[in-house]
């Protein structure tokens, strides 16, 4: 076990867990954010896909303690306090998620891509996407959604590096879902 | 709790349409009424649910909690007090909210935002008031939960409509008492009860305490809306669940947290019905974050429990660690020894053969195909097992709490499955619990595409729960999942068909060779007497051979028809080239003149339907033009879940075989659309589906193993990969029917007929990348 500290949607985080750990389990099993998906494990479906420095990371395959002091982003903390991330109001507005479990790591690595590229092309949305799995087969859908969001997007939508803060309740872990 | 008698007293209130004072004279009414029972007292509330109070008038708040409603409990009452329940899926409030249950499993195929639509269509709401909660599980109160077989619409349509007529009428009868106006000058829109001939209107919000104490109509007197005034139905409405979605709140099963919360992982054997003999179980208790660890024996059915060695930690990443350090030694002797090779030689020896039994014959086809006027060909086609791969890897969350002082054991379980009440039977036969000692909770599916209809799951952690005394998710890794699956069977056809001299097709033979798990019938793996185009032929014959097989089967979308599809949908195109016709004119000269052959049963072929559908897809997509080199198009059309759809699909091939689908055409017929957003979503989904299956998808087992283990040798297609998909739905007048399976048929045989017509290759065998394609 070790004790470390994480920043998480802004917010820092003591947790005392095995040092090699995955990121993935920290959030979902020991801090209780579950909206980060447990896909394959493996680096091969991008449903676990979160931020760490505004870069988007397969949180299956990183251990959390590598990642102390650096800022983590899950889908917990995309939107603005209430207001959303126009690509959480895109996804609405299209209709994107069927079963929906794949689109919190889709939207995380569009999230990433539109940071880098406010006005991404196809061929940019392949590349960037071309890790998240939709088994669902909702890809005509995101790609519009990331199109939307694109259009609706004049200015970053935040700043990676000084995360929001009012995210997590921090009553959050052990509560009932 | 709905009678009339307290009409009067509303009437003798001088015409006043004050709903408040209405909710009084009501109040008092059944102050005097013995036996009632007694108020609820507000402790009852925490502070939460009282605020959220706040506003809601004091006469409405008491009548509400005093009336529950039938199937109410304890915990509803945070939501009643201030809302009344006009039936089983109906609950408004004063302030004009409107909760509508949904009953049935969501998967992803939409029904928990179809079904409310159609309530609130028949109701007369607006669909911005509504919320949609998921139902508790109770048969007794919402009919039958379950979702599978593309069939939840068509059975639940009048159902949903009966609910939403039913509340339309009841606020109808409180608005008439409360304006003083007859009914049948009454309408229901935009959540108000309005009156034709004057300005006059009232708000289901100001009607609800009035309403819930009308009458329940009789259904058979219910009348349900014309298509032509519906506002709701057959628009686009987003997914109820989206905003939940895309903030990343928990909704699925894997998302579960119980306070005291172990976590679980379950090894079986990877031959399927290995027993555990021994296992280094004391090395693995030491390992850290691991509080348990022990053999469960199991019952020997792989649908509820089969051996295994179960681990108990204080997280899944815990127990997915030390599940890779068990040692365990397996006793084989009575395990599955199936090898797809050994069954692709086998089907190759026997293929040329009649089946062992015969399915249906007529006319004579040995004369058709022996006739020297006509042109005979036959061919082989060959599909794999293939995995469901839901997203969310299958999971279960169980209590089993142990009674004590003489108290019964109870258990509660979070279940994502498609058949919530299955779990009753198994756990009344494995755990001797009755229904009563068992809460359920469904969870939103992280896909199912028929997978999760099995319980297996949901006892190896009830299990684990009763052992170790405490609540426990149990979840299963990615090569659980892949490796203990149940499977879509695999299986050959060996087809053989004629054409006269006109190039007209004239007979046709199936030999289908399908498996049997353990002497018994496996979803997906049969052929039926009345299979396209058998009915439309004069001389046709079909038989069975049938191999035994110990490895899990079940149904997977479109069970049975996303293999026959492929293969006769290909052939009659074979058919067709051989005939020199085109393919799009002999598919309709099959279909012949407009019937329905079995008159009125919707899971019975309508070739009008049939023809409409096929006309509809190659005009759209322009079918006859003229393709660039290396270009094709190719059409199939299946009928499958009462579902009539054509595909044409446009590929290009290289050299190198890399194949690209650029579009795929698709028209529908399933009567009547309910979301249209949904509707389009479940096409594209299949289209999707069935590309990515017909692709790369394969697997195999050899000595009862499966080769394959997560996503780097098992892979589904990616975004750059996903072709368009134009979609088009004729919305006939027959009853509306389900859209989760049956666009999915036609897609493989499409794309076959397509790679033919662009480079003269014929697939006879899935998946594409065992033929050498690549995309
Ligand atoms: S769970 Fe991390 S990539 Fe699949
Ligand atoms: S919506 Fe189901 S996996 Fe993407």
């Amino acid at each position: 076990m070790a004790k470390y500290q994480l920043n998480i949607n802004g917010e820092d985080i003591d947790v005392d867990v095995d040092p090699q750990m995955p990121l993935l389990w920290v959030l979902r099993d020991e801090i209780g954010l579950v909206g980060t998906k447990f896909g394959c494990g493996i680096a091969q479906c991008g449903a676990c896909t979160v931020h760490v420095s505004g870069q988007p990371i397969r949180s299956c395959i990183t251990p959390a303690s590598m990642l102390a002091g650096q800022p983590i982003r899950t889908i917990e903390g995309l939107a603005n306090g209430t207001e959303l991330h126009p690509l959480q109001q895109a996804w609405i507005d299209v209709d994107v998620p069927q079963c929906g479990y794949c689109q919190a790591g889709q939207i995380m690595s569009a999230a990433a891509l539109l940071e880098q590229n406010p006005s991404p092309t196809d061929n940019d949305i392949d590349a960037a996407m071309v890790g998240n799995y939709c088994r669902c087969g909702a890809y005509n859908r995101i790609r519009k959604a990331i199109h939307l969001a694109s259009e609706n997007t004049t200015t970053p939508f935040y700043d990676a590096s000084t995360p929001n803060i009012e995210q997590i309740d921090g009553d959050m872990k052990g509560e009932q879902a | 709790m709905n009678d009339n008698n307290n009409d009067d007293a509303m009437m003798d209130d001088e015409g006043s349409i004050d709903v408040v004072r209405a909710v009084e004279l009501e109040i008092n009414a059944l102050a005097n009424t013995p036996n009632r029972q007694p108020a609820l007292s507000i402790k009852k509330l925490d502070r939460r649910s009282f605020l959220k109070l706040s506003g809601i008038a004091s006469g409405s708040l008491v009548l509400a909690a005093i009336m529950p409603g039938p199937g109410a409990t304890a915990e509803d009452f945070g939501n009643l007090v201030g809302s009344v329940e006009l039936n089983a899926f109906i609950k408004v409030s004063s302030e004009g909210k409107i909760v509508i249950y949904s009953s049935n499993p969501e998967m992803g195929q939409g029904i928990k935002t179809a079904l409310p639509m159609i309530i609130a269509e028949e109701m007369g709401a607006r669909w911005a008031d509504v919320e949609v909660l998921q139902s508790d599980v109770d048969e007794s109160r919402y009919g039958r939960h379950g979702a599978g077989g593309s069939t939840t619409i068509a059975r639940t349509f009048d159902q949903m409509r009966t609910m939403g007529a039913s509340a339309r009428e009841m606020f109808i009868g409180a608005a008439s008492l409360a304006m003083e106006l007859p009914r049948d000058e009454l309408y229901a829109q935009d959540s108000t009860i309005s009156h034709v001939f004057s300005n006059k209107s009232l708000s289901f919000g100001e009607l609800a305490a009035l309403a819930v104490k009308q009458s329940l109509p009789d259904p058979k007197t219910l009348i349900f809306k014309d298509k032509a005034d519906y506002t709701i139905i057959g628009t686009s409405v987003t997914g109820v669940d989206n905003l939940e979605i895309v903030s990343g709140l928990a909704l699925f099963g894997i998302d579960v947290r119980v306070p005291e919360m172990q976590y679980a992982a379950y090894q079986k054997c990877p031959a399927f019905g290995g027993k555990v003999v021994s296992a280094n179980l004391e090395a693995i208790k030491k390992l850290p974050g691991i509080t348990a660890a022990f053999i469960l024996d199991g019952n020997d059915n792989v649908r509820e429990l089969s051996s295994g060695v179960a681990l108990v930690g204080t997280s899944t990443w815990a127990v997915f660690n030390a599940k890779k350090k068990l040692d365990i030694q397996w006793d084989e002797s009575t395990a599955s020894k199936d090898s797809w090779t050994q069954m692709v030689s086998r089907a190759k020896q026997i293929h040329a053969q009649p089946g062992t039994e015969l399915i249906t014959e007529s006319g004579d086809v040995n004369a058709s195909f022996s006739n020297p006027a006509h042109q005979t060909i036959d061919a082989f086609y060959e599909y794999p097992f293939v995995a469901h791969l839901c997203m969310e890897p299958m999971n279960c969350s169980a209590h089993y709490k142990a009674g004590s002082n003489g108290e019964k054991d109870t258990l509660e379980l979070w279940i994502p499955t498609q058949a919530p009440t299955r779990a009753y039977p198994v756990v009344k036969s494995m755990f001797d619990l009755d229904q009563e000692q068992v809460k359920i909770h469904q969870m939103r599916l992280g896909g199912s595409f028929g997978r999760r209809v099995y319980a297996e799951y949901i006892c190896e952690v009830i299990a684990i729960s009763k052992q170790v005394g405490v609540p426990v998710k149990l979840t299963w890794s990615r090569e659980d999942d892949i490796q203990h699956d149940f499977y879509r069977v695999g299986g050959f056809q060996s087809v053989k068909g004629s054409v006269d001299k006109n190039g007209k097709i004239v007979a046709f033979e199936d030999h289908f060779m399908g498996m049997t798990y353990k002497g018994g019938r496996i979803s997906g793996s049969g052929f039926r007497a009345t299979e396209f185009p058998i009915l439309n032929l004069k001389n046709a014959r079909a038989s069975k051979t049938m191999f035994d097989i110990q490895t899990p089967c079940g149904p997977w979308r479109a069970p049975g028809a996303n293999t026959t599809a492929f293969v006769i949908q290909s052939f009659i195109h074979e058919l067709a080239v051989k005939a020199g016709r085109d393919h799009l004119e002999v598919l309709l000269e099959l279909m012949g003149k407009p019937q329905w052959f079995d008159q009125g049963n919707i899971r019975s072929l309508n070739t009008g339907r049939a023809t409409d559908v096929i006309k509809l897809a190659a005009h759209k997509a322009n079918w006859g033009r003229p393709m660039p080199k290396g270009h094709g198009l190719g059409l199939a059309f299946h009928f499958s879940h009462a579902a009539h759809v054509a595909e044409v699909v446009e590929v290009s091939v290289d050299a190198n075989k890399k194949l690209k689908v650029h579009n795929v055409t698709v028209a529908v017929d399933v009567g009547p659309i309910i979301n249209m957003s949904g509707a389009t979503a479940q096409v594209e989904g299949a289209v999707i589906d069935g590309l990515s299956t017909m692709m790369g998808q394969k697997i195999t087992m050899e000595n009862g193993r499966v080769e394959q283990s997560n996503f780097h040798d098992y892979q589904v297609l990616r975004i750059p990969n996903a072709p368009a998909v134009d979609i088009h739905f004729i919305q006939s007048d027959y009853s509306p029917t389900g859209l989760g399976e049956p666009a999915l048929p036609p897609l493989a045989p499409a794309v076959g007929n397509a790679i033919f017509a662009a480079i003269g290759e014929r697939v006879r065998k899935m998946p594409l990348t065992d033929e050498g394609f690549t995309i």
